[in-house]
């Protein structure tokens, strides 16, 4: 069976092993759906009224009829109802992904702006002073947590410019796309930061292989201007990995924000996750990481299909 | 010896290699509590105080030496990421070379749930387990073990498969040698490479991971200290006592450094193919 039709065929069978995983956890959390919704207010309740609830809530049933009907609801866009905002919990998450979305994107754009220039310049001055500045830098990058690039960022402003980031209410980007830029920009920054140490690392490392290869050696040999050899000849079969690292990071990027939406209090995801955890509110708990955990995995099996697509020498089932 | 010899004689190993010691020296003397000052003594006069001969790196909102602090922080930061990595290396070793063992159905069953388990981002995953369990130290390290103990299965599966094909292993099993002689002897010595590799690279990432879940308040808990601890700890005071972020910010970046720097020489050294581009 070929890579693309096996990696095609377990993605819904991971998601749903994914779905168990999640379904299962949050039933190990003690206590039930009645004593997460009332607290200590649950020993209160008369044996009828607890009965009651255990039927409202489905948990009166074999834990197996309560995963398939959880299954079902999930299929009809229902993770359940959050106890604490007494909404669905999908329209939550649908409120707050597009700004998560936004910062993902805006975060690969500053890491691949910086990131690849970089990583050029460094491999086109192999084992330079400029080649070992820019590596020093990249290693750094890569060994900096985003919370603590965030911290210093906001820190450096205050300090030199008695400024803050603003941290108020938050602007759509539709609502006021100029707005919008200035409070995304710093957390963009943020999250990007180790992100374009990656590119460098991996663009710098992927040119150095394919200068040493023969067709660019003949390109120079022809007397092709150095400048169309890196960027015309070279670049576009050193970008393959280039794209794989996006694609993975992106998705990370799409999981990982919490500790930036949290620094820059954005009203994303990521902070939802944290909120729901720390609100014990397990049913958006349980939906927000089922999200999150579809998109991630829905990012990988695009990247694991623009991979094999990029290069046709890739066929990855065969040698495994 | 020849592997000391060979990392202080890797530029990047030189430096990651003496970072790492110096942590591990300073981690070992904040576990034992052999520190300038007694890190949970609170000093009431002496609060916000700046960077002076007695408190070296200043003291915090509750007059407690920082830099007491940070020695026990970067101890329990260590503990956490070297307890989560042994035991990831553990499980994934055991289920790795199991797997590539024993194949068929034990296989197909492994591999399927280190992909689920690989589905959630590193974090994500951490934050759920601690959902469920509770935050605190202990939790951190069994989140972060079982967040990256499907990468050690799978550095562990893939080369351990093709080494089961080698013609030594057939002749071991010809000789009558017993299967756990066979799998410790044969297999996992012909690992330690990729795993020694593996393993100083997840150090990085668990500390890394471990200041993320402190900072968010859901790793260690206080009065103890750890590095994300302090860094959560300074946001509100970093105008007016900038060396509450300073410091840790700075202790966390040196620390991650330092394994990232050995981890690349490893693998130059271990992987000599490597070695012509390496970034």
């Amino acid at each position: 069976m070929s890579y693309l039709a096996r990696r095609l065929l377990t993605f819904p069978l991971v998601m749903l092993g994914a779905s168990i995983l999640v379904f299962v956890a949050i039933r190990l959390v003690p206590g039930d759906a009645i004593t997460a919704m009332l607290g200590t207010e649950a020993g209160l309740l008369t044996p009828a009224q607890r009965a009651a609830l255990a039927a409202y809530f489905g948990i009166d049933k074999p834990i197996l009829v309560q995963y398939w009907s959880w299954l079902l609801g999930v299929f009809q866009g229902d993770l359940g109802i959050s106890v604490i905002h007494g909404k669905p919990a999908l329209t939550i998450i649908l409120e707050r992904f597009p700004l998560t979305l936004q910062l993902a994107l805006m975060s690969m754009c500053v890491a691949l702006l910086v990131g690849l220039p970089a990583g050029v310049f460094a491999a086109t001055r192999n084992e330079k002073m400029s080649d070992l500045a820019v590596r020093v830098f990249a290693m750094i990058g890569q060994s900096t947590p985003n919370f603590v690039v965030g911290l210093l960022i906001i820190y450096a402003l205050s300090a030199g410019f008695g400024i803050l980031p603003t941290m108020g209410e938050f602007t759509p980007l539709f609502t006021d796309p100029l707005r919008n830029l200035g409070q995304m920009i710093l957390p963009s920054i943020t999250l990007g930061f180790a992100f374009a140490a990656s590119v460098t690392r991996i663009s710098r490392s992927a040119m150095l292989d394919v200068l040493s290869d023969d067709y660019v050696r003949t390109a120079r040999s022809k007397g092709v201007p150095k400048r169309s050899v890196i960027w015309r000849h070279a670049l576009p079969n050193a970008l393959i990995p280039v794209v794989t690292l996006s694609g993975v990071e992106f998705g990370y990027l799409l999981g990982g924000a919490v500790l930036v939406e949290q620094i820059y209090a954005l009203p994303g995801l990521g902070r939802l996750v944290l909120e729901a955890i720390l609100q014990r509110d397990y049913a958006l708990v349980q939906g927000c990481v089922l999200f999150i955990a579809f998109n991630f995995m829905v990012v990988n099996l695009l990247v694991d299909l623009a991979y094999v697509t990029l290069d046709p020498r890739i066929r990855l089932g065969e040698s495994n | 010896m020849s592997m000391l010899r060979a990392i202080f004689g890797h530029s990047s190993g030189r430096i990651g290699g003496t970072i790492v010691v110096i942590y591990v020296i300073v981690a070992l003397l904040g576990m034992f509590g052999i520190t300038p000052q007694n890190p949970l003594q609170q000093f009431r006069i002496d609060r916000l105080h700046a960077p002076n001969a007695v408190y070296w790196m200043g003291t915090d909102l509750f007059g407690r030496d920082v830099a007491s602090r940070l020695m026990n922080g970067i101890g329990q930061s260590f503990l956490v990421a070297f307890c989560s990595v042994a035991l990831a290396t553990f499980a994934g070793t055991v289920l790795g070379l199991t797997a590539a063992w024993f194949g068929k159905a034990w296989d197909g069953i492994v591999m399927r749930i280190m992909d689920v388990l690989l589905a959630f981002p590193a974090i994500l995953l951490a934050l759920l387990i601690i959902a469920v369990v509770g935050p605190g130290t202990w939790t951190s390290v069994a989140a972060i073990a079982i967040v990256y103990t499907p990468i050690f299965t799978r550095v562990v599966r893939g080369p351990a498969l093709s080494i089961k094909a080698r013609e030594f292993v057939d002749a071991a099993r010809t000789f009558g040698s017993s299967r756990r002689y066979i799998l410790t002897r044969h297999l996992l010595l012909n690992l330690v490479a990729p795993l020694t590799v593996q393993v100083t690279l997840a150090l990085a990432w668990s500390l890394l991971t471990e200041a993320g879940l402190s900072f968010l308040g859901l790793g260690t808990q206080p009065p103890a200290s750890s590095l994300g601890l302090m860094l959560a700890d300074s946001r509100n005071l970093m105008e007016n006592a900038p060396w509450l972020l300073i410091f840790p910010a700075v202790a966390i970046m040196i620390s991650i450094l330092g394994f990232n720097l050995l981890g690349d020489a490893l693998r130059d050294i271990l992987d000599p193919k490597t070695r012509r581009s390496a970034p």
